[in-house]
């Protein structure tokens, strides 16, 4: 087990690597004048220059590459063209509305997709099982801030259960904490439950044809039992799989989510640089989003190894 | 799309005589799936989507953009089939002229996805010497969420409809890239491969006669999902307002137009957003039903 983590260890480096050249990349590749871009359309000349200089622009490509690569491995993302403050700091000032939504989306998705998943598994094609697939295109299709405005609309609006909008801190009080995110956490559920219910619906499928759930039937075990001990256990690593690279619409959603309930998290940091055109806080923060993406799915396979000792690389 | 299918360098492939027989079987199974429910309810959602974007300067609209200060918020009136937004432009016509975008969009992005991924894939797939340093790049494109990397391509560029339209297909890109190369390097051992290559028949003959047009059923497929994804994602963009320019009556901009009269008028937001969402869950489902149809091996893989 040990030589696979590491060699799977290593293997995220190169992703990883691309990951930075490629958003290095994307400015310098822009046609035009990186320096005009990140310095707007009414710029002087000599704000120009000085972009140029403190970006490093003026020096040859390779060059800058070095030198951005280093800085990211110093964890240095650079300063915001705006307030002038390093992303580093932004970003840690805006992480904890994003990591609350983030794992309340991930608690409540388990607890609602594995047992839709399961129950739609146990008898194929039937009426229950039709439901569940229904339920799964819709959240496949119906995107996350439309499903948004439909929560607002009917539960803050229409019955005035939860505030339209708004975040409200941990450390304020617990209450109103999660009262604020309940309904973010289920618009973001959507696609996530769909997902991880359609494939914990076709593993648990697919493990109720093997010999070893005959042979738990045939010892006269409870269905409740044969489903859960024998069925869920051994579809549960393409369900963690699908956990794992869900996270990528996750990322999206979330910047959609704190958008329409005006969280003030990473995702709106997003949508706020994007619209003043901050550069570097756009580079700094699309890093941020690919490497835990990279990182959540190393960690979700290394699990493997632990959970399920018949894995052997 | 049947043209497609029909395609006779597909039926090549096929022993002799069994390629009419698929071709008829494949519309068959298509038609008969119309008799479940839903299927045809999406057939006819999406249908009339088409038809409404098709025909929208003749279907009693007015100019999508045309702002009427006198007729700001207008309720459902015989002007006004839909109301009105801030600037007293009509829903109804905004809608279906958005309808329009939505459809380009979808294909554009959809075709220019496709054409890109398969010329790479193939490369890919075919010239050993490329193939690490092409799916290192993909792999690394692969890893930023898409969103993330349109909406940095949009800053960078501006918003425009071609503009958009690129940021939307780039991360399309490199899922295409794998289905063709992992197509072409199963293909590449088959027998009439290799005897199209002991006959000495030239490489790009080889490649357009008998590896490409393996690797059509499964692009169609996965078009119909670029088609949705691309919709949806030009409607998050624009939505985020880091999309299309906001004069273009595309559904994600006329939902952020109506966000901040949101609590007054829910409509400027839920009617394009309910519209959105009926088009999308419709071309899901018609394209789970022609996975089924054309590519069962990929059906049981998801």
């Amino acid at each position: 087990m040990f030589p696979y983590v590491i060699k799977r260890v290593l293997a995220t480096i190169p992703v990883m690597t691309m990951v930075a050249v490629v958003v290095f990349a994307m400015l310098r590749l822009t046609p035009g004048d990186p320096a005009a871009i990140l310095a707007g359309d009414d710029a002087s000349g000599a704000q120009l220059e000085q972009i140029r200089r403190t970006m490093g622009l003026d020096q040859p490509i390779l060059t800058q590459l070095f030198v951005w690569l280093k800085q990211l491995l110093q964890g240095d993302l650079g300063v915001s063209l705006i307030s002038g403050t390093p992303v580093v700091s932004m970003i840690g000032s805006r992480v904890a509305p994003t990591i609350s939504l983030a794992l309340a989306t991930i608690v409540l998705t388990i607890i609602v997709a594995v047992p839709m998943g399961v129950v739609a598994a146990r008898r194929p094609g039937k009426l229950l099982d039709r439901t569940v697939m229904t339920f799964s295109v819709m959240g496949f299709s119906i995107p996350t801030f439309v499903i948004g405005y439909l929560l607002i609309y009917l539960l803050s609006l229409k019955l005035g259960w939860f505030p339209v909008q708004g975040y409200s801190p941990i450390e304020k009080g617990i209450g109103p904490f999660l009262h604020r995110l309940v309904l973010p956490t289920i618009a973001l559920s959507g696609i996530y439950v769909a997902l991880v219910a359609r494939i914990t619906r076709s593993s648990v499928i697919e493990v109720m044809g093997e010999d070893y759930i005959r042979t738990a039937r045939a010892k006269g075990a409870r269905e409740s039992t044969v489903l859960l001990r024998h069925a869920l256990r051994n579809a549960a690593v393409p369900i963690v799989t699908v956990i794992g690279i869900g996270v990528a619409s996750l990322i999206t959603g979330v910047v959609v989510t704190e958008s329409v309930f005006n969280l003030p998290g990473l995702g709106r940091l997003v949508v706020e640089a994007v619209l003043a055109r901050d550069y570097p806080v756009i580079q700094g923060l699309i890093l941020l989003f690919s490497f835990t993406y990279v990182l959540i799915n190393l960690t979700v396979d290394i699990l493997y190894t632990v959970f399920d000792p018949r894995i052997r690389y | 799309m049947m043209k497609t299918i029909q395609n006779p360098a597909v039926g090549e492939l096929s022993p002799a005589g069994a390629g009419v027989d698929r071709k008829s079987s494949t519309l068959n199974q298509l038609l008969l799936s119309l008799k479940s429910i839903p299927v045809l309810l999406a057939f006819i959602v999406l249908v009339t989507v088409v038809v409404l974007a098709a025909f929208a300067p003749v279907l009693g609209t007015v100019d999508p953009i045309a702002i009427n200060p006198g007729g700001r918020f207008s309720p459902i009136s015989e002007a006004y089939w839909l109301g009105s937004d801030a600037y007293g432009r009509d829903l109804y016509s905004r809608l279906l002229y958005g309808a329009r975008i939505s459809l380009i969009v979808g294909l554009g992005a959809a075709a220019a996805s496709i054409a890109a991924g398969l010329v790479i894939g193939v490369v890919a797939g075919y010239l050993k010497v490329l193939d690490a340093i092409i799916m290192r790049v993909m792999d690394g494109v692969m890893a930023i969420p898409s969103i993330l990397l349109a909406i940095a391509l949009v800053s960078l560029t501006g918003a425009s409809l071609v503009t958009v339209l690129v940021a939307i297909t780039v991360p399309e890109i490199p899922r295409v890239v794998r289905l063709v190369r992992s197509i072409i390097l199963n293909v590449r051992s088959e027998a009439y491969v290799e005897a199209a290559v002991s006959l000495g028949t030239p490489t790009l003959r080889i490649l357009t006669r008998h590896m490409v047009p393996n690797t059509v059923a499964p692009l169609i497929v996965q078009g119909t999902f670029i088609f949705a994804s691309a919709i949806l994602t030009e409607a998050t963009l624009s939505f985020l307002g880091a999309g299309l320019p906001t004069e273009i009556p595309s559904w994600g901009n006329m939902m952020a137009d109506g966000r901040m009269y949101f609590q007054l008028y829910p409509g400027l937001v839920l009617y394009p957003g309910i519209v959105l969402a009926l088009t999308l869950l419709s071309v899901n489902i018609l394209g789970d039903v022609l996975r089924d149809v054309l590519d069962p091996k990929m059906a049981k893989r998801t």
